[in-house]
């Protein structure tokens, strides 16, 4: 397979993670967003170590990614659960107290 | 006595009274009887040492060559003040200041001991029931002070000093009643501010004068004068125009106290005082000072300064004599009569007769002061009426009074053998003595001018004693009139005993003296030697004898002028007393002729007497309307010039101001808020980007991103 063919997935993953983040009206679903934009990297880390078969350097950035995505869900969750607790909304546009 | 013990004893006398006042003044309320004993004690004290001391003197004096042979008395001790040392009062020329304790001092020292004793007894009969009896008792011993060392200064500065403290407390002692606690009056305040206002003018022309000699001579000791004006004008007596001017402003000084024409206004005035007051300030004491100072400044006077100083005695005496005539207040006679007195003795002393003037002083000073303290009682006795047409009748009622009044009364007439007569008479002697040494018209005008005062002084006295003792009481007061209590006729008693034989006490042989013997004692010790030499220069009209024989004859030839003028004097003297009794008699006593019926046909002049010649009017239409309009030109002048000057540049530096202000508000605040309202507005319009939308940021962050691969991509840099 053509390292082209990795690329397209990627992108698409990208840009499908990219409109998540900009249009959903759910924090949730932004998170997801940045999940998939996060996964979309780790794909072109990988993609990209072929042309290197001798060492693990993009397989072990990938790992490290997922690793911080893990910790990044963990947090963002937590913040998420305590907005709602605070203004009874998880939309992103509710959460406007620092316009003023 | 040694000069030290002398002086401890002189200081005493009119140190008591200040230690009196001050306890009074700080005390007197809490004392018992609000300590009207303590003044009257001190001045008992005070007394008599000065009687004492005066006794000393007396004993110093011979009778048989009737000279004073006391050296100590010879040569008054000079006490040197603390700031004498010559380091440190270089710029005052070495001023000294001492006391002057010669016979005419004793006298009058001893005098007005005495009188102010008396009238303090007086007062505690008199101002019983006072709302501000402790005040009174208070002011009457300062006067006491000031008048004692005024007679003892021995320089004219501590003299002006005391003679202004005396100014003050007749103030004081006039407004007496303005500050009554239950019926102020508010005739007592104006006549105290007139007192005080007048006799100011007399002190400020004092004080000019007293410079003008300072300036020429560097000294203002008495003694330091005499020696300097006989320095200055022993190579033929030229007698400078300033030396007149300052003898003339001088005697301007005694012109204000001693209530002489044309200061003399303030003096009837003053009557709104207590009777006490004006028995000892008014009558017995503080103006008789102007005749001291005139007779201890005798010597520097010009001729013509003289001539001055007797024609103003002279017409004041004359002047007040007639609206004694027509006053019915009882005291206001008494007041223009001593006006007329004290005219008398300044005249005696213009026409060359120091110890005659200073003589009448003393004798004047008892039987004024009895006759003030007489209508006092009968004031007293009268439930304080004044008026004379009210009273009458009261010689049953009042008869220590009557008896001591009719003696003072025959003393001041000039009636022989009482007091009065001898001094006065000495007046007129030496009066008629200059006229004749003189033979100039001017000088004989005094001589006339004073025998008419006396016809006329005889007549108002005895009005006085026929309207108010004698007849039929005139009025309710009057029918009710009671002997005053003891403090009162005992002063009265003394005085009315003094008023009789007072002038033979003086005078212990005056036929002798008359008939050509010695100068009687008083004469000579007043007019010690220096005096006399300066006498004789004087007389001359200003020529001294080339040589001392020719000074011989002409003082023989003077003497033999003095001889007849005197007896010449008597006679006519004690034929105007006659006259004016006589007139008394006739127009009150018997009725024969009537003093209304008289004023009637005099109409216009006697209303004008009445009046008082409407001196008060003349004077507030010219000085004090003066004043008044020159102070509301200055008003005006301060208004509209000084005012406006300053008022003007105030405006301008308004405006300067403001137009500073204006710089300041539109350049350099204008620069300061520019920048803060430019950071606003910048602010304002920035913040609209903050939207806090996290979403747009991402949109933002796209656009950016995609414009940057655009850039990169394209190759546009």
């Amino acid at each position: 397979m053509p390292l082209s063919a990795y690329l397209v997935v990627s992108v698409a993953l990208f840009v499908i993670g990219l409109a998540m983040v900009a249009a959903r009206r759910n924090l949730i679903y932004v998170l997801m967003g940045l999940e998939l934009i996060l996964n979309a990297a780790n794909l072109n880390f990988v993609a990209f170590n072929r042309e290197n078969p001798g060492d693990l350097d993009g397989q072990i950035a990938a790992i490290f990614v997922i690793i911080l995505a893990a910790a990044e869900a963990a947090i963002a969750l937590a913040i998420v659960l305590n907005l709602n607790s605070r203004i009874q909304s998880i939309r992103p546009d509710d959460a406007d107290t620092m316009k003023d | 006595m040694t000069p030290e013990s002398q002086i401890v004893w002189l200081l005493a006398v009119p140190l008591l009274p200040l230690v009196a006042w001050a306890l009074q003044v700080s005390f007197g309320r809490f004392l018992p009887r609000q300590g009207d004993w303590l003044p009257t004690g001190a001045m008992g004290l005070s007394a008599v040492i000065a009687v004492w001391m005066f006794i000393g003197v007396l004993s110093g004096h011979d009778a048989g060559t009737g000279t004073l042979v006391s050296a100590e008395l010879a040569n008054p001790h000079t006490w040197k003040f603390f700031f004498s040392d010559p380091a440190l009062t270089e710029g005052l020329a070495g001023f000294q200041a001492g006391i002057l304790y010669d016979p005419l001092a004793a006298a009058l020292l001893a005098m007005v001991a005495v009188v102010s004793f008396l009238v303090h007894l007086f007062s505690v009969g008199y101002m019983q029931g006072d709302s501000r009896y402790n005040i009174f008792f208070a002011n009457l011993p300062l006067f006491t002070f000031a008048m004692l060392a005024m007679l003892l200064s021995d320089n004219l500065l501590f003299f002006f000093i005391f003679w202004e403290v005396m100014g003050l407390c007749s103030y004081l002692l006039i407004g007496h009643l303005s500050q009554d606690k239950e019926k102020p009056r508010t005739e007592a305040a104006w006549a105290s501010f007139k007192a005080f206002m007048t006799t100011r003018i007399g002190d400020v022309c004092l004080f000019i004068g007293m410079m003008m000699v300072y300036d020429k001579f560097g000294t203002l000791s008495f003694h330091g004068l005499y020696a300097a004006v006989a320095d200055y004008t022993a190579n033929g007596t030229h007698w400078e125009g300033w030396l007149t001017a300052a003898g003339i402003m001088m005697f301007l000084g005694a012109v204000g106290k001693s209530a002489q024409f044309p200061l003399h206004v303030w003096l009837p005035d003053a009557m709104e005082g207590p009777t006490p007051v004006s028995a000892m300030i008014h009558a017995a004491t503080m103006v008789a000072a102007g005749v001291y100072l005139t007779g201890r400044l005798f010597l520097l006077f010009s001729p013509e300064a003289q001539l001055v100083v007797a024609c103003i005695g002279a017409f004041t005496a004359i002047f007040a004599a007639t609206i004694g005539i027509t006053q019915f207040d009882i005291k206001k006679v008494l007041a223009y009569s001593t006006i007329s007195q004290l005219g008398y003795m300044i005249c005696a002393i213009g026409v060359g007769g120091v110890a005659a003037g200073l003589f009448h002083v003393i004798t004047h000073a008892i039987f004024k002061a009895c006759l003030f303290l007489g209508s006092g009682s009968v004031i007293y006795g009268c439930h304080h009426e004044q008026d004379m047409r009210k009273m009458g009748g009261l010689r049953k009622k009042m008869p220590i009074t009557y008896l001591t009044m009719l003696a003072s009364t025959l003393a001041i007439s000039g009636v022989p053998f009482f007091a009065g007569f001898y001094s006065k008479d000495a007046i007129l002697a030496k009066a008629l003595e200059k006229s004749m040494v003189t033979g100039d018209w001017y000088w004989a005008a005094p001589f006339w001018l004073l025998l008419a005062a006396a016809a006329i002084t005889a007549f108002y006295m005895f009005r006085l004693i026929f309207m108010t003792f004698h007849g039929k009481p005139r009025d309710h007061g009057s029918e009710h009139a009671h002997e005053s209590p003891w403090t009162m006729t005992v002063p009265l008693i003394v005085l009315g005993t003094l008023a009789i034989f007072g002038g033979k006490f003086w005078l212990t042989d005056p036929m002798h003296a008359i008939s050509g013997g010695d100068e009687p004692w008083f004469f000579q010790i007043v007019d010690d030697p220096t005096h006399a030499e300066f006498a004789t220069i004087d007389l001359h009209d200003g020529h001294t004898e080339a040589a001392h024989d020719s000074h011989e004859l002409a003082g023989h030839d003077d003497h033999d002028i003095a001889h007849t003028a005197h007896v010449r004097a008597m006679f006519m003297s004690i034929a105007a007393a006659g006259s004016g009794i006589l007139l008394a008699c006739l127009f009150y006593l018997w009725g024969i002729l009537s003093a209304a019926s008289i004023a009637n046909r005099l109409g216009g002049f006697y209303r004008l007497v009445l009046d008082k010649y409407r001196f008060d009017e003349l004077y507030n239409a010219t000085v004090i309307r003066g004043t008044t309009v020159l102070s509301g030109f200055l008003c005006w002048v301060d208004e509209n010039v000084i005012d406006a000057f300053v008022l003007n540049l105030a405006k301008l530096h308004r405006g300067g101001a403001s137009l500073s202000g204006v710089f300041d508000k539109y350049v350099v605040d204008g620069m300061v808020t520019w920048v803060g309202e430019t950071t606003v507005a910048a602010g304002q319009t920035l913040r609209r980007l903050q939207t806090g939308r996290i979403q747009q940021y991402v949109y933002f962050t796209l656009a950016g991103a995609l414009a940057l691969a655009a850039v990169s991509l394209l190759g546009i840099f």
